[in-house]
């Protein structure tokens, strides 16, 4: 290796487990969506069904037919496949999380890398930061060796609030962990209430990684990937 | 070979040996425990062998959370198969004629009416009844334990499993000796009050609380204490793998 040009970017643990999280979230968010059109009604509380008022309805067709939703038809099943590859996905990614989570405290990380600095937290760099990247100033260059603090809001936003409050719904909505931990679903007063909080975390983890991957294409979609692949990164001036 | 890399590939070696011997030893420890699922093979089992696994070792005597009678929602009658001309007839007749077999690894084998089902200590639970859809309710269940049915029949300490049957085509399904044992799982006939409705599995459903809605086989009138399931359909534990959903329902 040439120490010259190229850096270690991304150490092995954080490269493997970041993509053993990316394939589980995509294979939950299709498992995910397929379990979901088999009854796209929410509630609050505890119990709804299709003979209780909705807290709200999403507009598509259904699974089953006993939810109505306007179409004239039902798709086909698809729950079977859909609950066996979600919850093998979750595994993996819970697994993935929780190495993930153990070395970034030890190794300091988190500290180092991914908390935002207290001095980066002023209305002023923020807005200079955000100022930046809207006139794709330094998106190329600029954030090869560190992340800027919108990155370290934005990834610790996901790593510390959205994953663990995605994996606590989840588990909110198992009866049997309900019945050994019940204020895992008491908290967020019910069980229908956290299936409803499940799925509106699913959609702030998608905007994430919508924002993610538009991010990565436009600093440079080559050196982004092969710094999580491989784990270096080819040093430039910058442009 | 370099130096660095003969050496990197001695320790990937050796960690990938170490990493396989460890997974075989848990395999077989689980197996010991029963940790594993009867679907615990093919692509999924690995996913649902750590759930039940998992979920196995928290919940070994946890009890479903229960509500008070306020809590009691609109229930919800799942759909199920239009109901058979013998079905009809015995709802006829006020199901005086439905009968529950008892079979398998049990001192006495033979046949409960409603009437027998009676005789055992009446139990209610009030709990919630999730679908896998998505949807629930909360309900008063009333029935017997089924834990005291099976101990006025007496089963077999070899026991590991009770497969029930509904009389609905293709629905038949099992719990191991932790869920059968379980004091809320029940065989119900009554329900927020009155007689269990049949579009809620009138006039016998299983109830396992701990587990999603399709466990609580409705119109059950067989049961079949058992060491093994592999004799049952394709020894995946229950109709519902077969038609691609998990054996084991905790979540």
């Amino acid at each position: 290796m040439d120490a010259g040009s190229e850096r270690v970017r991304h150490s092995a643990l954080v490269r493997w487990t970041h993509w053993i999280t990316a394939v589980s979230f995509l294979a939950l968010l299709l498992s995910g969506v397929e379990i979901l059109i088999s009854h796209p009604r929410f509630y609050w509380g505890e119990a709804g069904n299709s003979a209780t008022p909705a807290l709200f309805q999403i507009p598509i067709p259904a699974s089953r037919a006993g939810v109505k939703t306007g179409y004239g038809y039902v798709l086909p099943d698809q729950n079977g496949w859909s609950r066996y590859l979600h919850f093998q996905a979750a595994w993996a990614g819970v697994l993935a999380g929780l190495l993930y989570g153990i070395y970034g405290f030890v190794s300091g990380h988190f500290r180092r890398n991914l908390v935002p600095r207290g001095s980066d937290l002023t209305p002023g760099s923020i807005a200079k930061a955000f100022a930046e990247r809207v006139r794709w100033k330094g998106l190329r260059s600029s954030d090869a060796s560190t992340y800027n603090v919108m990155q370290r809001i934005a990834y610790t936003s996901v790593v510390f609030v959205f994953f663990p409050l995605i994996v606590w719904t989840g588990l909110a909505m198992s009866p049997a962990i309900a019945s050994a931990f019940p204020s895992v679903v008491t908290v967020f007063g019910g069980q229908q209430s956290a299936r409803t909080i499940h799925f509106f975390v699913t959609l702030a983890l998608v905007a994430f990684f919508l924002v993610h991957v538009v991010m990565v294409a436009l600093s440079g979609f080559k050196d982004r990937m092969r710094a999580m692949i491989t784990g270096r990164f080819a040093e430039k001036e910058p442009v | 070979m370099s130096e660095p890399s003969r050496r990197r590939l001695i320790r990937t070696a050796v960690g990938a040996v170490a990493g396989a011997s460890g997974l075989a030893a848990a395999a077989t420890v689980a197996g010991r425990y029963g940790l594993i699922p009867p679907d615990g093979g093919g692509w999924y089992g690995p996913g649902e062998t750590l759930t039940y696994g998992a979920q196995r070792l928290l919940t070994r005597h946890s009890l479903a959370r229960e509500f008070s009678r306020e809590q009691i929602t609109t229930p919800y009658p799942n759909e199920h198969a239009p109901p058979t001309k013998e079905f009809t007839a015995l709802e006829a007749g006020g199901f005086v004629d439905w009968r529950l077999k008892v079979e398998g690894m049990v001192a006495r084998p033979g046949s409960l009416s409603l009437v027998d089902l009676k005789k055992l200590p009446e139990r209610s639970q009030i709990t919630h009844l999730a679908c896998e859809e998505g949807w629930s309710f909360i309900a008063e269940w009333t029935g017997a334990r089924l834990s005291e049915l099976l101990d006025s029949v007496g089963i077999a300490p070899e026991a590991k499993f009770v497969v029930y049957f509904s009389s609905e085509r293709g629905w038949w399904d099992s719990v191991d000796m932790s869920d059968a044992l379980h004091p809320q799982t029940f065989v119900t006939y009554g329900m927020n009050g009155g007689v269990l409705p049949v579009g809620h599995g009138g006039p016998m459903r299983m109830r396992v609380p701990r587990q999603l809605g399709y466990k609580s086989v409705k119109f059950i009138n067989r049961l079949v204490v058992t060491d093994s399931l592999k004799g049952f359909g394709k020894g995946l534990g229950s109709g519902a793998p077969e038609a691609g959903y998990a054996w084991y329902a905790g979540i």
